[in-house]
């Protein structure tokens, strides 16, 4: 695997050797000492056009435990902003001996251009593109789903039969796509539901089932999982829903809500959380939901990731 | 004096019929069978098939403004090479053409040039904003006479400055050529809104965005008995208004691009940005019925939407990458490959489609007839027969931004005369100062 | 390519019955002992040698798996290997007389790994490293202490170890080098 891109590009054996790694790097985190020699002598760049403390933190965290140099290069305050291109930055980082660029960026599409454009030749990791993807995400949360429901014989499993229920800004998200692609390749049930002016004009693609209703959604899939996107607060001001409370009342996870699922039902959210718009704190904070756990496993994952990507020679 | 004198011999027109042709003074001196004339170069044109010179109704010539990815010059240069005689250049410089003094500037550098007639269009509102008209009368009795208004690149969206300019621009005999796009349904567009749109996470620009406004202005244009032309015509919706409007006998004209009778957005997921262009790429339905509308002649004309880009402007992210792509010197064979080669229509069709009705569309004087004796010496010569991988030596203007490079394509530009004297032969744009000479000569003589 | 037998099933098994002996021998008996495998066929023959002590002594001996492969230094000259499972055994290595099983012992690399990967887990009081074959051609100053057969081979041949559980057979065989 030289980059990873889309989770659309991964097959299922493929995406069940990611997640089988990264339960191998989560048994690393229990050993005396917590840190690999693997991936010692690489460097890696963490080139970040958006801020997103959390995603970088986590890269650096699985970059670090696997002995590799990080660079953490922030396009904002930077020569990016006066209008240095991204071919430039590039070919900047290029020339520093870059082995691997993880890269989040406001535009759809960015880390493929930056993988296929010949401007470098390092492996590229997508840690989130515009309203486009975010491929380590998506494995994260399929890799908590996967370590709750079949605990310590997870490895090697898929996501067979798991209904899972993906809610809220469709249109604009990122980890809504790729967590569709993924878990229906790991032979997951997917449903979008959210309110029509936040699902994409030709949702069908994704070829799940979509309801506009929380409530009637809830009742007639009786999820294994509820994943709730995050609302952007510039949604709120773009006419998408009337205002915050009718959001909240229709399509948020409110406590009545959440005490009507199916007891082993886990709530996940991406985070940062908006409490009291699309999740309550009686979801947030329940033994159900795995936001915690989804943090924890985000490193496994990306060193998962990172291992596969920029520890093996040309040959793959 | 005679330097310039051609004899094509055996050249095949448009109709089948084969014959020599004399070209000598600009026009065309005599038709028949073993013409000779002393003083003039012979050119074996069997099998070689010689149209009107090619009218391009939509060209971006970029100059004044921005020299770094197209002049008038470049731009003429690569209008020769795909075999166009005469180009209309948009408004959208910087400045905008929308004063007298703007478009006479770019008419002077057109004919300096010599390599084709270079018709400016003037903008419909100042600096394309959309709120105040342009000076549309100092620029119909300007010497650039304009006669065709457009603020392409951007809509005229507001319905009454739409409604006025349309009343406007009918008393100086002129066309409003609309870009159809409905600015509000498009903010942030980048992308035909669909399945792959939803699945790239590349903001939608819907059809309807484009059939909307069409409808709009279709049924304004003949509430105040103006002429509509509408530019790059995309979607099957779009056909289907414009198809409604002429049964009605609406005076409505519209153009569709070569790149929109050929590519789809499927070329998008690639996040090449030389696949970015407004109006978007669509779906093969579309391009299916934008060919079929191109046939039965409820599209008028193809005009190519030449925009040249720097590769600074192609070479980055999708969202940030400039709309647009070259296609003069490819536009012959997109057309060839699309519409002939498939048997929708014939050469006299696109004699018809890419000189005589772009001609007429635009007031463009002394283009699109038909070769016959005494008519304009405005001559392609196309060879049909070969086919050849598009390459960047095929890319005669300053910007190499084709969304054809590596793509087999049909046909060849074997020569173009203009005003009597040759800009392309053998396939090569001749040298600018040649060029130059000969079209000074040439206007010296028409005085 | 021509191949040959040179350790039939009753040979492996003669062979790790052997080494079992000699690690009770070295070991003064099982007390402290745990056996380590290095994937995939070497914790096969842990679990054998494992099973063995048992037999000799009367004593259940502790038997693990550590996996080198995130601790090579020779990832980048080789297409993406995924790491298998490191399982250490209740009671840990920590002050234990660690034996370390592989079937084949060739540059040392993949034992030099091992022991990072051990290092990483534990302090062991005794490394002890027990091999089925030891064909030659180390890199590093790495020797067996219990070895089931030394086959001299060129560097153009190439020793399979198959292993009922695994493999559809059970034998040591060479191919190539024809000679």
């Amino acid at each position: 695997m030289k980059h990873l891109l889309s989770t659309a590009d991964l097959g299922l054996d493929e995406a069940i050797r990611i997640l089988d790694i990264a339960e191998d790097m989560a048994d690393v985190s229990t050993r005396e000492v917590r840190k690999l020699p693997t991936l010692r002598g690489i460097t890696v760049v963490n080139l970040f056009f958006e801020d997103s403390t959390r995603t970088r933190i986590s890269f650096e965290a699985a970059a670090k435990r696997l002995s590799a140099d990080v660079i953490n290069f922030s396009a904002k305050g930077s020569s990016v902003s006066k209008g240095e291109s991204l071919k430039d930055t590039a070919q900047t980082l290029a020339a520093m001996g870059a082995d691997g660029i993880v890269i989040r960026h406001p535009a759809s599409g960015a880390p493929r251009v930056l993988a296929h454009s010949g401007w470098v030749e390092a492996g590229v990791v997508n840690a989130g593109d515009g309203t486009h993807e975010h491929p380590t995400q998506a494995l994260l949360d399929a890799f908590t789903m996967r370590r709750r429901f079949h605990g310590a014989a997870a490895r090697g499993r898929d996501l067979a039969g798991t209904r899972v229920l993906i809610v809220g800004d469709v249109l604009h998200s990122r980890v809504a796509r790729s967590n569709a692609w993924l878990l229906k390749t790991l032979g997951a049930e997917v449903t979008f539901v959210a309110p029509p002016t936040l699902l994409p004009n030709g949702v069908a693609a994704f070829g799940v089932d979509v309801y506009y209703d929380l409530d009637e959604a809830l009742a007639r899939v009786q999820p294994d999982v509820v994943m709730m996107l995050r609302i952007q607060q510039e949604r709120m001001n773009a006419a998408f829903f009337p205002n915050g409370r009718e959001y909240a009342r229709s399509w948020g996870l409110s406590a009545t809500r959440l005490h009507g699922l199916p007891e082993r039902t886990l709530v996940m959210h991406p985070g940062p959380m908006n409490r009291g718009l699309e999740i309550s704190d009686e979801a947030a904070d329940s033994p159900r939901s795995t936001v915690l756990e989804q943090v924890t496993n985000g490193v496994s994952v990306r060193m998962a990731v990172l291992y596969l990507t920029l520890a093996a020679g040309e040959t793959n | 004096m005679s330097t310039t004198d051609h004899i094509l011999k055996g050249a095949t027109l448009s109709d089948g019929r084969t014959t020599d042709i004399l070209i000598g003074g600009g026009v065309v001196k005599a038709l028949g069978t073993n013409l000779t004339e002393a003083a003039a170069t012979v050119i074996d044109a069997d099998g070689l098939l010689a149209l009107p010179g090619l009218v391009d109704l939509h060209t971006h010539l970029r100059e004044p403004g921005f020299e770094g990815s197209e002049t008038v010059l470049t731009g003429s240069r690569a209008a020769a090479k795909g075999g166009f005689t005469a180009v209309n250049a948009m408004a959208n410089s910087s400045p905008v053409a929308d004063t007298a003094g703007v478009v006479e500037q770019v008419q002077a550098l057109g004919d300096r040039a010599g390599f084709v007639t270079v018709r400016p269009i003037g903008a419909v509102s100042q600096g394309l904003a959309g709120t105040h008209l342009s000076e549309i009368g100092a620029m119909a009795n300007s010497r650039a006479r304009v006669r065709v208004f457009s603020d392409d690149g951007s809509c005229v969206a507001d319905p009454l400055l739409m409604r006025r300019a349309l009343e406007y621009i009918k008393g100086f005999g002129g066309v409003l050529a609309q870009h159809a796009q409905e600015p509000r349904l498009t903010e942030g567009a980048q992308m035909n809104e669909g399945e792959l749109s939803a699945t790239l996470g590349l903001g939608g620009w819907p059809a309807v965005a484009e059939e909307a406004i069409i409808a709009r202005d279709v049924l304004l244009a003949h509430h105040v008995g103006a002429r509509l032309h509408i530019c790059h015509v995309s979607t099957a919706g779009s056909v289907e208004v414009v198809r409604w409007a002429k049964s009605r006998g609406f005076e409505v004209t519209a153009e569709v691009t070569p790149h929109h009778l050929l590519l789809t957005e499927d070329l998008v997921s690639t996040y090449d940005a030389r696949y970015k262009v407004n109006p978007p790429l669509r779906r093969s339905e579309d391009v299916e019925a934008l060919r079929a509308a191109l046939a039965d002649g409820t599209i008028d004309i193809v005009a190519t939407d030449h925009a040249p880009h720097t590769m600074e402007a192609k070479s980055c992210e999708w969202d940030n990458a400039a709309n647009g792509m070259v296609g003069l010197e490819s536009a012959l064979s997109v057309v060839q490959k699309t519409m002939v080669d498939t048997g929708l229509i014939d050469w006299t069709d696109v004699e018809r489609v890419l000189s005589a009705a772009p001609a007429r569309i635009g007031q463009v004087a002394g283009h699109g007839i038909p070769i016959g004796v005494g008519s304009p010496a405005e001559i392609t010569l196309y060879d049909r027969s070969v086919t050849s991988t598009f390459s960047v030596g095929d890319l005669a203007g300053k910007s190499i931004n084709s969304p054809y490079l590596e793509r087999e394509l049909p046909g060849r530009v074997v020569a173009t005369f203009h005003a009597g004297y040759a800009t392309v032969l053998d396939g090569a744009v001749l040298d600018s100062d040649l060029v130059a000479a000969n079209a000074s000569a040439a206007q010296t003589a028409a005085k | 390519m021509s191949t040959r037998t040179v350790l039939s099933q009753a040979d492996i098994h003669r062979a790790l019955t052997r080494i079992a002996h000699e690690i009770l021998e070295g070991n003064r008996g099982a007390d402290d002992l745990v056996v380590m495998g290095i994937p995939t066929r070497g914790v096969l023959l842990a679990d054998r040698i494992g099973d063995a002590l048992r037999a000799i002594s009367g004593q259940a001996v502790p038997v693990g798996a550590v996996d080198a492969t995130l601790f090579r230094d020779d990832l980048r000259r080789q297409p993406t290997r995924a790491p298998r499972p490191t399982t250490v055994p209740d009671g840990g290595i920590d002050g234990k007389t660690v034996v370390l099983v592989d079937d084949v012992l060739y540059s040392g690399r993949t034992i030099r790994a091992a022991l990072d990967a051990l290092s990483a887990i534990g302090r062991p009081r005794v490394v002890r490293l027990a091999v089925l074959v030891d064909r030659g051609h180390r890199e590093l100053p790495i020797r067996a202490d219990y070895v089931g057969k030394n086959l001299p081979t060129s560097t153009s041949e190439r020793i399979f170890v198959r292993l009922d559980g695994i493999d559809d057979a059970e034998e040591v065989a060479i191919e190539g080098g024809d000679r």
